[in-house]
């Protein structure tokens, strides 16, 4: 391992986590903007030309605000909630291919931190431990409220984490690797998966809103029914990180369906962009369309926040187990005839 | 560096292994305990098992010891509900304790110090090779471990089913 390695490594980590807190911070921005577009309003335009600086005032407030923790609560869970919230959602980027390999001189670097051969399931398993941020910091206010809502969304999440699974399963059939690498590289020239798997897509999708505790599900939040959910007794910067682990969230699950079903960085007219522009500027500039692709998603999880009302609690878990997972399951079955009868002939 | 890396994490699951069972707040064991099943991934990582480490994590910290803590949640077990253990009970477990403790003390006196280990085959593994195993020579145990899980599922939705009438 020598020391150009580490370097390189160390560098492209320092960027995707900036660029991950610059993307959630400006999603704040996005998200008021979108909701005022959508319900024809103007929406925050004070601080800076078209209230572009708004996400800072935002900080400097959260970090003015007092710091409160409550004498009932746990202390030390109560200060560990926010972190692993934030931990766990910015650790999913480590496996995300940003771009092709960039060369220069005769050195190849991947956009990449690191291409582990389960891929799928490194992503897998830190969504599904995102929910122990949310469960821990709900538990340790001491709050009634606070603890319903640690419980619904731990129900919530195993619920949609089947789904969520199975529906990786007939993607998994479908691409034969989990390395993320291998499967953007293969959907190379219009070969996206979303073509061979528009239902898998569908699934997976709806299953990222609610793993993601988004709108329309987003009950362990649900301000009618708990108060301000998880975080009532929050207050300060430890509220904010709650928040920003939520737009972290949506950024990295953004990726997630773009690299898997919308071909990631690969986009029509590539390999000729990339004959003409060379071995740097070329993948940047599918790296420029990821992220193009990424802003689309988080878009669209801004418009069905602001169109689509909040679930119920049973209609929630009714739509998982008894709607998502028997059409997963099928979805895996028809992949497999349809895989195997292909093979035959 | 494998060996003390081993040894680095072998002792810290053994500590967070003892922490479980000596905190006092069942919500405190219960996140011990995924803290142990960390340090088990990571054992996993070091044997080369890629494959086995994600579902560990994926499976035990992700799933089982999430609905450990809904259920424990659920319950909101607190000193003030706390069934009281009486005198005799106390003395009991001492007793059944300290035989425990005499037990493993033998037992571990008569083992010799096991060598350590080393992998016959380091990329068995890796996610193809441990897939061909598995439905390969492996094909009925795997195929019956399933059939076994899914009929513990059907009978816990059995059960569900009988309360309701």
């Amino acid at each position: 391992m020598d020391i150009a390695f580490v370097i390189e490594k160390f560098v492209l980590v320092a960027i995707i986590f900036g660029i991950s807190l610059l993307i959630a911070m400006y999603s704040t921005y996005a998200e008021r903007k979108v909701a005022a577009f959508l319900q024809d309003r103007l929406g925050p335009d004070r601080a800076g030309p078209f209230g572009i600086l708004q996400p800072l005032a935002d900080g400097v407030k959260m970090f003015m605000k007092e710091e409160i923790i409550p004498s009932n609560a746990s202390k030390w869970l109560f200060m560990v909630g926010p972190g692993l919230a934030m931990l766990t959602a910015c650790i999913g980027t480590a496996v995300i291919p940003w771009g092709s390999d960039i060369t220069i001189g005769d050195r190849v670097i991947p956009l990449q931190v690191t291409d582990i051969n389960v891929g799928i399931l490194y992503i897998f398993g830190v969504v599904s431990l995102g929910v122990y941020g949310v469960m821990i910091g709900g538990w340790a206010s001491n709050n009634k409220y606070s603890l319903l809502s640690a419980i619904r969304a731990a129900s919530q999440n195993i619920s949609y984490e089947i789904a969520m699974g199975l529906s990786i399963i007939a993607l998994l059939l479908v691409t034969g690797t989990m390395s993320l690498k291998e499967i953007v590289e293969q959907q190379h020239g219009w070969h996206w998966n979303v073509l061979y798997q528009p239902l898998g897509f569908l699934i997976f999708m709806i299953c990222a809103f609610a793993e993601t505790n988004r709108a329309p599900f987003d009950l362990p939040e649900c301000e009618t029914e708990l108060i301000g959910g998880y975080h009532t007794e929050y207050s300060s910067m430890k509220l904010g990180f709650y928040l920003f682990a939520e737009y972290i969230n949506m950024f990295v699950s953004s990726a997630v369906m773009a690299t898997l079903y919308f071909g990631g960085y690969n986009y029509p007219g590539m390999d000729w962009v990339l004959l003409h522009t060379g071995p740097i500027i070329g993948p940047l500039i599918g790296t420029f369309v990821f992220f193009i692709k990424i802003f689309a998603f988080i878009f669209f999880f801004m418009w069905v926040r602001w169109t689509i009302p909040r679930f119920r609690y049973d209609q929630l878990m009714h739509l998982g187990w008894k709607g998502l997972i028997p059409l997963a399951i099928a979805n895996i079955i028809i992949t497999g005839i349809v895989i195997a009868i292909i093979e035959k002939f | 560096m494998g060996t003390s890396v081993f040894y680095f994490v072998a002792t810290l699951s053994v500590i967070f292994s003892l922490m479980v069972i000596f905190s006092k707040n069942p919500v405190h064991s219960v996140l011990y305990l995924i803290v142990t099943f960390f340090t088990f991934t990571v054992h996993y990582i070091l044997l080369n098992a890629q494959f086995l480490a994600v579902v560990n994590f994926i499976v035990y910290m992700g799933a089982i010891m999430v609905l450990f803590l809904f259920v424990l949640m659920l319950l909101n077990l607190n000193k003030d509900n706390e069934p009281l253990k009486s005198g005799a009970v106390k003395i009991v477990g001492v007793i059944a304790g300290c035989c425990l403790v005499v037990t493993l003390v033998g037992s571990l006196k008569a083992t010799a110090v096991s060598d350590p280990v080393i992998l016959r085959n380091p990329n068995l593994g890796l996610l193809k090779n441990l897939g061909k195993e598995l439905f390969g020579p492996f094909m009925l145990p795997f195929e019956l471990s399933s059939i076994l899980l899914l009929s513990a599922m059907v009978g816990a939705v059995l059960l569900t089913k009988k309360e309701k009438v």
